[in-house]
């Protein structure tokens, strides 16, 4: 079995009988010429991740006095534990977590309530709606750039709302963009799936007497469950990776999520590369974390996105 | 169906408030900004907007020393993803697609950068890059030598260097879409073909590649996207200059620092908007044709 199977796809076309025989047939022969070439692929791809981590796990020291490129030297942490404190990593990686949880709650709510309205009921504009939404997130982001600027700096709070005078400088700017940017994918990929869950679920729950909220949070809800792990877990990895929105938005260097502030933190570190790998390093662990618990769902929302049409 | 008064506030409801967000956040801004590319203006107070009629995309087009080539390098972004980038994820994707062993960690392995921020993908490189400490000129042989090469530095070559980074992520991408798409393929269709005498070759692009025609589509346009949306990495670098320029990264350019130039930077993201609605229109157009 593979470690991808994709949620969008008919999974009957996988064993049909003739598949077997070739199977069989297939298991003969060692492939000794695929398994050369990718394993050379494998290295090639590994060795710029392997060099970070090698350069990191090495004390400045030591590199200097044996050269980057040696094995002489010790190797330990202590380029992490001096990262980490230095570049305020634990405040850059709250900040994240403050985007990036409302976002993704946020937007699987909204997209999953539009979804269940564009695709569970029948109206004059529906599908042009859709395809609007769908439309908006694959614009590039810059290109909405200007204008968003111009509006959340003349957008004026009070300065006990907002220590810039307006929606500058604020999470809330960044969380906003983002949910709008998301919602757009989301929409699209919920009400495929919802589409495909048959109508008798709707009929038989009209004819008891389910409102439309009870449909959608009783009935549609529970069963998109495993679209919804698959786009949650994609999003989370998408809002924390977000390089743009936050460094249009937010000034003060002490707001920015961790994937933003590597940006500021490469300038403080560029002439000691073993804290710069290091400190890259460290933003990876969430990333890892869910690389090895959940790249199945991962992978499942990429393919969910791109198997339509 | 009948719907309560009640349940047609609530369906309203669900409709209505997503639809606000990506008015206020989405279509309204996209219409200011083509708006905004026909003013001048520096960001300050309201009644400091002048008409500028053409004049951002007169000195765009004529005097901006930056657009041209960064018109060029976004083609040769999507040449590259295109040519190089997309082919290798799709010969990985053919490869582990047989039933052979260890399957599983290589796509592990081809996947990771998919994961990986484009910043963080900057960062790992320039390690790898660097004149001096880099691995790579470690390899050649070059390092500490003059013929060091400043593989991210160097106006000449930093472009190709940021588009092997770029690579390194792309192709695992494809990787992953067409390892779902080949599954979808019949294999008695494959396995008719080699009855008739087809070799594995002439399966592949008589057989296999004509029947995944929708994900092909897919990809194409994901490929265009994602070079139109390209920043990141050259933003990490150096902001999209000396041999990095992009169209994003001259918008960004415009909107940010002392001397802001709301207008030029809009008739920028106006020019980066019309192309990019190409593609997208056209993917749009066969994603819903079969719904009406």
């Amino acid at each position: 079995m593979s470690a991808f199977t994709p949620v969008g796809l008919p999974p009957k076309t996988t064993l049909s009988e003739p598949r077997e025989i070739v199977q069989r047939k297939t298991k003969g022969r060692p492939h000794y010429g695929t398994h050369v070439f990718l394993i050379v692929m494998s290295i090639v791809w590994l060795v710029p991740l392997g060099w970070a981590i090698f350069t990191a796990l090495r004390p400045r020291v030591d590199t200097n006095k044996y050269g980057y490129f040696s094995f002489g030297g010790s190797f330990n942490l202590d380029n992490f534990v001096t990262a980490w404190n230095q570049g305020g990593f634990a405040k850059l990686l709250m900040n994240s977590a403050i985007i990036t949880v409302p976002t993704v709650i946020l937007t699987l709510f909204f997209a999953s309530m539009m979804a269940f309205a564009v695709s569970r009921f029948s109206w004059k504009f529906n599908i042009t709606l859709l395809i609007m939404f769908t439309a908006g997130n694959l614009l590039p982001p810059q290109s909405l750039a200007a204008p968003l600027f111009e509006m959340f700096k003349h957008f004026e709070l009070p300065y006990w709302m907002s220590d810039s005078g307006s929606l500058l400088n604020t999470y809330t700017s960044v969380i906003a963009v983002d949910t709008a940017f998301q919602i757009g994918f989301c929409t699209f990929v919920l009400s495929n799936y919802m589409k495909a869950l048959p109508v008798e679920l709707s009929e038989a729950a009209v004819v008891d007497g389910a409102s439309v909220w009870r449909q959608y949070y009783g009935i549609i809800m529970p069963l998109t469950r495993p679209a919804f792990a698959a786009l949650g877990t994609l999003e989370v990895i998408w809002i924390y990776n977000d390089f743009f929105w936050p460094l249009l938005f937010i000034q003060s260097g002490d707001r920015l999520p961790l994937t933003t502030g590597l940006n500021n933190l490469q300038g403080q570190f560029i002439s000691n590369y073993n804290l710069l790998a290091a400190g890259a390093m460290i933003t990876v662990i969430p990333t890892l974390i869910i690389y090895l618990l959940l790249q199945r769902q991962f992978v499942a929302g990429l393919t969910l996105g791109a198997n339509k049409g | 169906m009948r719907l309560s008064r009640r349940d047609r506030v609530v369906l309203t409801l669900m409709v209505v408030i997503p639809t606000l967000i990506q008015m206020v956040f989405i279509w309204i801004p996209m219409v200011l900004s083509v708006l905004l590319s026909f003013v001048r203006w520096n960001g300050l107070a309201f009644d400091n907007i002048r008409p500028a009629g053409l004049s951002n995309y007169q000195y765009i087009f004529q005097d901006y020393p930056g657009f041209w080539p960064a018109v060029q390098h976004n083609i040769l972004w999507l040449l590259f993803l295109g040519v190089i980038a997309t082919p290798i994820g799709l010969l990985l994707a053919v490869l582990l697609d047989q039933q052979i062993r260890g399957s599983r960690i290589y796509q592990s392995i081809f996947f990771a950068p998919v994961m990986l921020s484009l910043v963080l993908i900057g960062v790992i490189w320039q390690l790898f890059y660097s004149r001096d400490n880099g691995l790579l000129n470690y390899l050649l042989g070059t390092s500490g030598t003059p013929n060091a090469v400043d593989w991210f530095g160097d106006p000449n070559i930093n472009i190709w260097a940021a588009l092997i980074a770029a690579t390194w992520r792309h192709a695992g991408y494809v990787m992953i879409l067409y390892l779902a798409g080949l599954k979808g393929v019949d294999s008695s269709l494959k396995e008719a073909a080699a009855i008739d005498g087809a070799n594995a070759v002439q399966i592949f692009f008589r057989v296999v590649l004509p029947v995944m025609k929708p994900i092909n589509i897919v990809i194409v346009i994901i490929t265009i996207i994602e070079s139109l949306r390209a920043f990141d990495i050259v933003y990490i670098i150096n902001r999209g200059t000396n041999g990095l320029e992009l169209l994003s990264a001259l918008i960004i350019q415009n909107l940010v620092g002392e001397g802001q130039v709301i207008g030029v930077g809009s008739a920028l993201a106006a020019i980066l908007l019309v192309i990019s609605l190409v593609p997208i229109i056209i993917y749009l157009a066969r994603t819903f044709k079969k719904e009406d």
